[in-house]
């Protein structure tokens, strides 16, 4: 039974088709450069923002010293807790709820055609209708506290999860999907390791779309009905002419919404580093 | 002792003593999804005794494919039966494994290479040790210890076949389907690839259906090669390979019965294409007119 086969031969003939490994410039050195790339346009912006504001000396548009000193004045304080903490976490719950809903009924209807079929005319409809017109509604049902501004979020970030997730289901390879049955992969099993990884890719994009959309859709729902968050501050700043502090805030949202999107990077680089490999490959050879 | 509970069975005219593995009887499929429907079987009937290599050729689109996956369980078929140890075959039994013609396609890309073997073993819920035992013996079996923890898509063509062939060996099946496995790698591998099926093949004792569009590849793997018409798919012919178990890539094809047997079978392919410009319901009367009368690819040794 043990015998040793004679055929069995090394690979170094085949030649593996990773890619190569590119010549090290050392970590740190490739940080900083990356660091450089990435503040370079902001400071020339920001330089030439300064230049024209002091030249025009517009009331409305503050030089960025003022600016920064608003920005730590106001958001070095309580206002921290009072009104940026509750905005991240009214986000994170609405884009964490509409990737829940999301994926589980993609995969729903992206496994069972019938669902689909029964189903789609009313997302259709319901997709096309804006988010920020259901505000009133959602006062209406849920009042003017977290729950309706949640609500907002999820309805607008569910979608492009929806809808990318039963893209990537049906678009399972059926010659995988005939191999994981031959080896009785079936039910749960399935679901975890043929399903979702492999609509992995078309989730995360669709993910993506929704954490930007979220952004938008947090500042929105708090605008309208609200005691507290960045919406709120920014319009109450606007109508009582603290210009700097206006600004302060919208810098504030750049630099969460900046965050974010890099967090979800270093998510996405994780979950889907073997599709970067696939790709590359593919294209190598 | 399940031939001895079977006295009907009926043994297949080489090796009486075997019993039957797999038994396909009046296999027929017709895909009828699309505008016309398309008869990819017409009837089919054959039978691999236990421990058998049996090589099936056929032109491309004769319906080898779909036969395939007819036996594997993963399409009924139109009419006709499959039976494996004279169980029917309704779904993927578990004592079967396919390996594909799409090597790219049927390796998980998300898993590395040992994952990708041990998968089906997890699936069978057997126990840590006897996994890693498993996987290790099947990577070795088949030359690929070293690339364990690569990626399918960091290997080449061959090497992935290799990681599919090492993931249905380690599974233990008792009967292997393979698709064209090595239709898409360079003739090097290739040979290689047909050298390393039948050292396994001799060594696990596991029944093998080789199908391929090579008629030199069936030969030289099979102890018995199936050959089927073009379609509507009929099985044209059934030729015993008596070359000796030894097998070697040099001296086997030049051996003058090795030529023989290739001649015939190619002769058997060239008859079934002219059979079907004629008339269709032909086949069973062809079958019956070979033994009566000589082989026309002129094989006289027999
Ligand atoms: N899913 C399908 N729907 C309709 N026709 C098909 C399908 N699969 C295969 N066929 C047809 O059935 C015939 C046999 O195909 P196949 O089994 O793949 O042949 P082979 O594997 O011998 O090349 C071909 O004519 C092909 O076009
Ligand atoms: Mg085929």
């Amino acid at each position: 039974m043990n015998r040793p086969l004679g055929t069995a031969r090394s690979d170094d003939s085949a030649g593996t088709r990773a890619p190569a490994a590119r010549p090290r410039r050392g970590a740190a050195g490739r940080l900083g450069l990356r660091t450089l790339h990435v503040l370079l346009l902001p400071v020339v912006l920001v330089g030439v923002y300064a230049y024209a504001g002091a030249a025009s000396d517009s009331y409305y548009t503050p030089t960025p010293d003022l600016i920064a000193a608003a920005f730590v004045e106001l958001w070095f304080s309580e206002r921290l807790f009072t009104d940026v903490l509750p905005s991240i976490a009214r986000l994170l719950t609405g884009f964490t709820v509409a990737a829940v809903l999301g994926v589980g009924l993609g995969v729903l209807l992206g496994l069972s055609p019938r669902t689909r079929a029964l189903l789609e005319p009313v997302l259709e409809f319901l997709r096309a209708v804006p988010p920020p017109v259901l505000v009133p509604l959602m006062i209406l049902l849920a009042g003017i506290d977290d729950s309706m501004k949640v609500m907002v979020i999820v309805s607008g970030c569910v979608w492009p999860v929806l809808l990318n997730t039963v893209e990537g289901v049906r678009a399972v390879d059926p010659v995988l999907a005939d191999t994981a049955r031959c080896y009785g992969i079936t039910g749960a099993t399935r679901l975890r390791v043929l399903v979702l990884r492999s609509a992995a890719p078309q989730i995360m994009a669709g993910l993506r779309l929704a954490l930007a959309l979220a952004i938008i859709l947090m500042v929105i729902s708090e605008m309208f009905a609200s005691s507290s968050g960045l919406g709120f501050a920014i319009v109450q700043f606007q109508r009582s002419f603290a210009i700097p502090e206006m600004w302060a805030g919208m810098v504030l949202l750049g630099l969460i919404g900046f965050a974010l999107s890099a967090l979800f990077e270093l998510v996405e680089g994780r979950v889907l580093g073997w599709y970067r490999g696939l790709r590359a490959a593919n294209r190598g050879g | 002792m399940g031939a001895a509970a079977e006295p009907t069975t009926t043994t297949t005219d080489h090796e009486g003593e075997r019993p039957t593995m797999l038994k396909v009887t009046g296999l027929r499929k017709v895909y009828d999804g699309g505008a016309v429907a398309v008869e990819a079987v017409r009837d089919l009937t054959f039978e691999l005794a236990e421990g058998e290599l049996v090589c099936l050729v056929g032109p491309s689109g004769c319906g080898k494919t779909t036969l395939l996956k007819c036996i594997a369980g993963l399409m009924p078929p139109t009419g006709g039966t499959v039976e494996l140890e004279g169980r029917p075959v309704t779904a993927p039994p578990p004592d079967m494994a396919v390996v594909f013609q799409e090597y790219g396609r049927s390796l998980f890309p998300w898993m590395s290479v040992r994952a990708n073997v041990e998968l089906p073993l997890k699936q069978k819920r057997l126990p840590v040790e006897r996994r890693t035992g498993l996987v290790r013996e099947a990577l070795e079996a088949v030359g690929l210890a070293g690339s364990a923890d690569a990626y399918p898509w960091q290997l080449s063509g061959g090497m992935q076949q290799r990681v599919a062939i090492a993931r249905a060996v380690a599974y233990e099946p008792k009967v292997l389907l393979m698709d064209e496995p090595f239709a898409a790698v360079d003739a090097q591998t290739r040979a290689d690839l047909e050298d390393l099926i039948r050292a396994l093949w001799k060594r696990l004792g596991v029944t093998v259906l080789f199908v391929t569009h090579d008629i030199d590849e069936a030969v030289y793997l099979g102890e018995r090669v199936l050959v089927l018409s073009s379609s509507p798919t009929v099985v044209q012919d059934d030729v015993t390979v008596d070359l000796p178990a030894g097998r070697d890539q040099l001296t086997t094809r030049r051996d003058g019965r090795f030529t023989e047997l290739r001649t015939r079978v190619y002769a058997e392919i060239q008859r079934a294409k002219r059979g079907d410009a004629g008339a269709d319901g032909r086949p069973q009367d062809r079958t019956g007119g070979r033994e009566g009368s000589p082989v026309a690819g002129g094989s006289p040794a027999g």
